[in-house]
């Protein structure tokens, strides 16, 4: 998305940047939508103690996380951390945790998550998995929805800015990750200036069905262009994929204006069945690479990373039929695959138009070869074989294009700020409503599946300006709820995300809410470190490593009081939750500790490392509000200097501690 | 004996026998904070929370009024329940096959002492349990109250509202009851029938 300002320095961009100008200040109109407000507050009213009617899951951008949200209510109801460590529940800062952000590059707590996509079956969002994509560091992960975590991080080789991705196909067989950068493969020391001849393209279609075994299954390598988004086929047009990309102009320099030379750049038709076949037929080469697949397992509870050593690789041109260009102009953005699977429309950012191929003239005009050429030996088509239509004069930057399986299509326009209704087939314009401001991406529940549950529509903003009160120099981003029931759009409702919303998904709650895990059980644990009940609790030393396994159940800890603790030590804190209920999480912090707390689920072991820098008498205590007594949910760990000859020791009181006995207890 | 009635008596029988199976009586507490609910079946041989966890979390919640924590298999009555059950059971089926008025009515008065003094039983166990607290570990203390359930109905103890009902078994149980007592009341007046019919002329 960030690529849109090239526009302003564009030969041609003088006028259309002034009317981009002009846009912008049409947009600044009263939030009026012709609806009633207090029609619109009763659309998106959920009465206390009832629940939406859809899970929003939103991508936090540059906070690298989820955000979940109701719809319609807007509400937030969790953030899911995924590529970012989060200090609120420990995610990357427990030892069960950090491996799961593990690269080839090290440990690295922060990324950039653009593109939520919903598992599906049979061409529907199922709910069973959200996959999500890291930009920065090339990497997708799987969330479980029945525990609302990531469970799964697997890492992309040869790849820079895993923009195009995480697109799912109609079954999730596959999810693609296409490369942004495209960068020397392997990657080495080579002057940028050798772009042309030593920077390459890939497209890599990752095995998702099954968790714990997400894996490359192929990696095509393509021309050195900027591959954007993507869009699986359906139905007729199940077994491809549709891919953007811009910078067909190879530039390595000032893009906004040396990539947006060309009128028209392309959209790759890969079909990956072909590419099947031709690995069935040895085609594929395992290429050594090094990179990482983390995974927490649901019994254990523990990431592990693995180090893969190689991916099966190969050149689009070894594998005939495997890809194809279709011309489409201009730096397209969207590659988006309308309900029925015909229709392929592309968001071409500079475009006039809106470009929409046909699915089955592709396929004719491949059968009758109607190529005008083709690069690095794939074919490019021609670009009135492929094209069923263009939408005219429909605004201002296209981007991103959704469907509600009635026949039309919303697509979003960054520069004009509004969304476009048009229709399928005859291409004309059938309605259009501001945005406030800057759209990007947006999302109808279901509205890249086969089967659109098109009531509402959520347009992801840019800019807010003035929307929001004020709060300094960064302004809150938002997302904006519209009705999308009727034969015009209705603006309901803005809403504040976190992070920038970037791409989101949207599915019905009870495709989610029934299958939730309440806990962990206990009895089914194999956490390594797991303390099961409180006497099985207790401390060891293993030279400078000290283990504290411990317990905590409402509202206590066991042991309470630690001694024999010295400076320098590694002290890990096993905690095991022993509650057996739904919603009572504990936390676990002490003072000085140098990475973060605890928060620990009902039946869940996690482990705080943490080395006490000088001696004294340390507080710890429980973190997340669990009782009545919650406040009494607390000890202490006695540090002693290097060398102290205070043993080892771990106690809680077994019942009322008088007076006396506390005045007399401590033991030297 | 009837025909009826000693089909009666052994159809009591089964629907006796049921309680082998299904839960005599159950126990819920609902609070502001658990609006799911917590629940207790007591079968004929022990007892189980209605959510696999939540005798569980039963136990932890009661360990802050100084509750001794309930213990299937440290409650001696469960132990011989079936025993008794299985008794009850044979024995109502004996009736029926002998088919004696004297028999039955034998029976049925061992039968209501049995179901009374089970009554009493579980009535005292609620007693007790409410009112042996520990008052050392207890956190919460207030002056006077205890925590029996009621035998039946609602009750409110502190934030909970326990409730307590004969579950599946135990309304098995009040019907096979109920047939016992059509049984006697059959026997009785067949007697008076046939003690009429005796009367010479």
């Amino acid at each position: 998305m960030a690529t849109f300002p090239k526009f302003r320095t564009l030969a041609g961009a003088g006028m259309l940047a002034s009317a981009a100008l002009l846009a912008f200040a049409c947009a600044k109109r009263p939030a009026s939508s012709g609806l009633l407000s207090a029609d619109a507050a009763k659309a998106v009213y959920v009465a206390p103690g009832q629940y939406d009617e859809f899970y929003a899951f939103m991508s936090g951008g540059f906070n690298g996380q989820i955000g979940v949200y109701g719809l319609p209510s807007g509400r937030r109801l969790k953030t899911i951390p995924v590529f970012s460590q989060y200090p609120e529940n420990g995610y990357g800062y427990s030892e069960e945790t950090k491996a799961m952000l593990n690269t080839s590059y090290g440990f690295i707590p922060w990324d950039d998550t653009h593109h939520p996509a919903l598992s599906q079956t049979n061409g529907e969002d199922d709910g069973r998995w959200l996959f999500i994509n890291a930009n920065n560091t090339p990497r997708i992960a799987r969330i479980d929805l029945t525990r609302f975590e990531t469970e799964e991080i697997l890492e992309i080789p040869n790849a820079g800015g895993n923009h195009g991705s995480p697109f799912v196909t109609q079954n999730s067989e596959y999810v693609v990750a296409s490369t942004r950068f495209s960068v020397p493969v392997p990657n080495t020391d080579v002057p940028i200036t050798e772009f042309k001849k030593r920077f390459k393209g890939q497209i890599s279609f990752i095995r998702a069905d099954e968790p714990g075994k997400m894996r490359v299954a192929f990696q095509m390598l393509m021309p050195a262009f900027n591959y954007d988004l993507a869009r699986a086929g359906k139905g007729q047009s199940n077994g491809w994929m549709f891919l953007s990309m811009y910078n067909t102009e190879q530039a390595n320099s000032l893009l906004e204006v040396n990539a947006s030379q060309n009128d028209k750049d392309f959209v790759a038709a890969v079909n990956w069945k072909a590419i099947e076949a031709c690995a069935q037929k040895g085609v594929l080469k395992n290429v050594a690479a090094s990179y990482l697949h983390n995974f927490t397992d649901e019994f254990t509870r523990e990431a592990k990373s693995t180090t893969l050593t190689s991916v099966p690789q190969f050149e689009a041109k070894q594998c005939p039929g495997a890809v194809y260009f279709l011309p489409t102009p201009k730096s397209p953005h969207g590659a988006d695959v309308d309900p029925t699977g015909e229709f392929i429309v592309a968001g071409g950012k500079l475009a006039s138009v809106i470009p929409v191929h046909s699915f089955p003239k592709m396929l004719k005009a491949i059968e009758a070869k109607a190529f005008e050429g083709d690069i690095e030996g794939i074919p490019v088509l021609k670009y009135e074989a492929t094209l069923a239509g263009e939408v005219k004069n429909p605004g201002l930057g296209p981007l991103h294009t959704e469907f509600d399986g009635k026949g039309y299509a919303y697509t979003s326009f960054f520069i004009s700020s509004e969304v476009v209704k048009w229709k399928l087939g005859t291409w004309e314009v059938v309605d259009r409503v501001p945005t406030y401001y800057s759209v990007g991406h947006l999302m109808i529940p279901g509205g890249g599946t086969m089967k659109p549950n098109a009531k509402y529509l959520v347009s992801m903003n840019k800019i807010t300006k003035d929307r929001y009160l004020p709060t300094g120099p960064e302004l809150t981003q938002s997302a904006q709820l519209y009705d999308i029931s009727g034969d015009k759009m209705k603006l309901l409702l803005d809403f504040p995300t976190e992070g920038e919303p970037h791409y989101a998904q949207a599915i019905e709650a009870k495709k989610i809410k029934d299958k939730q895990v309440k806990f962990f059980k206990l009895a089914e644990s194999k956490a390594p470190h797991i303390t099961r009940s409180e006497k099985e609790t207790g401390l060891s030393r293993n030279g400078r490593i000290v283990h504290v396994r411990m317990t905590a159940v409402r509202s206590h800890f066991s042991p309470d009081n630690i001694e024999g603790v010295q400076v320098g030590d590694t002290v890990l804190f096993h905690v095991t939750n022993l509650e057996q209920d739904w919603d009572v999480p504990h936390g676990f912090a002490i003072m000085g500790a140098q990475n973060g707390e605890l928060l620990i689920m009902p039946g869940e072991t996690r482990t705080l490392k943490w080395i006490p820098r000088k001696p004294g008498v340390y507080p710890m205590y429980c973190t997340d509000f669990c009782s009545a007594l919650h406040q009494e949910m607390q000890g202490y760990v006695r540090v002693s200097a290097p060398g102290s000859a205070v043993a080892l020791s771990g106690v809680t009181s077994k019942g009322p501690q008088s007076a006396a006995k506390a005045a007399g207890a401590p033991k030297q | 004996m009837p025909k009826t009635a000693r089909i009666l008596v052994a159809v009591a029988a089964l629907l006796m026998s049921a309680g082998f199976v299904l839960p005599l009586w159950r126990v819920d507490l609902i609070a502001p904070q658990y609006p799911e609910g917590l629940g207790m079946l007591i079968r004929v041989n022990t007892v189980v929370g209605v959510k696999e966890q939540d005798l569980n979390s039963i136990n932890n919640l009661n360990h802050y009024i100084g509750m001794k924590r309930i213990e299937p298999d440290a409650i001696p009555e469960l132990k011989y329940m079936p025993a008794i059950l299985g008794t009850l059971v044979v024995t109502a089926l004996l009736v029926a096959l002998i088919g004696r008025r004297r028999v039955l009515y034998g029976w049925t008065v061992a039968f209501g002492a049995v179901l009374v003094a089970g009554l009493y039983d579980y009535w005292k166990w609620g007693y007790e349990y409410g009112h042996d607290l520990d008052v050392d570990t207890a956190i919460i203390k207030i002056p006077d109250m205890t925590y029996q359930p009621p035998l039946i109905g609602s009750k409110q103890l502190l934030n909970f509202v326990a409730t307590s009902w004969p579950a599946s078994g135990g309304w098995l149980l009040v019907l096979a009851s109920i047939l016992v007592a059509v049984a006697v009341w059959q026997s009785v007046r067949g007697t008076a029938h046939a003690a009429t019919a005796a009367r010479p002329a």
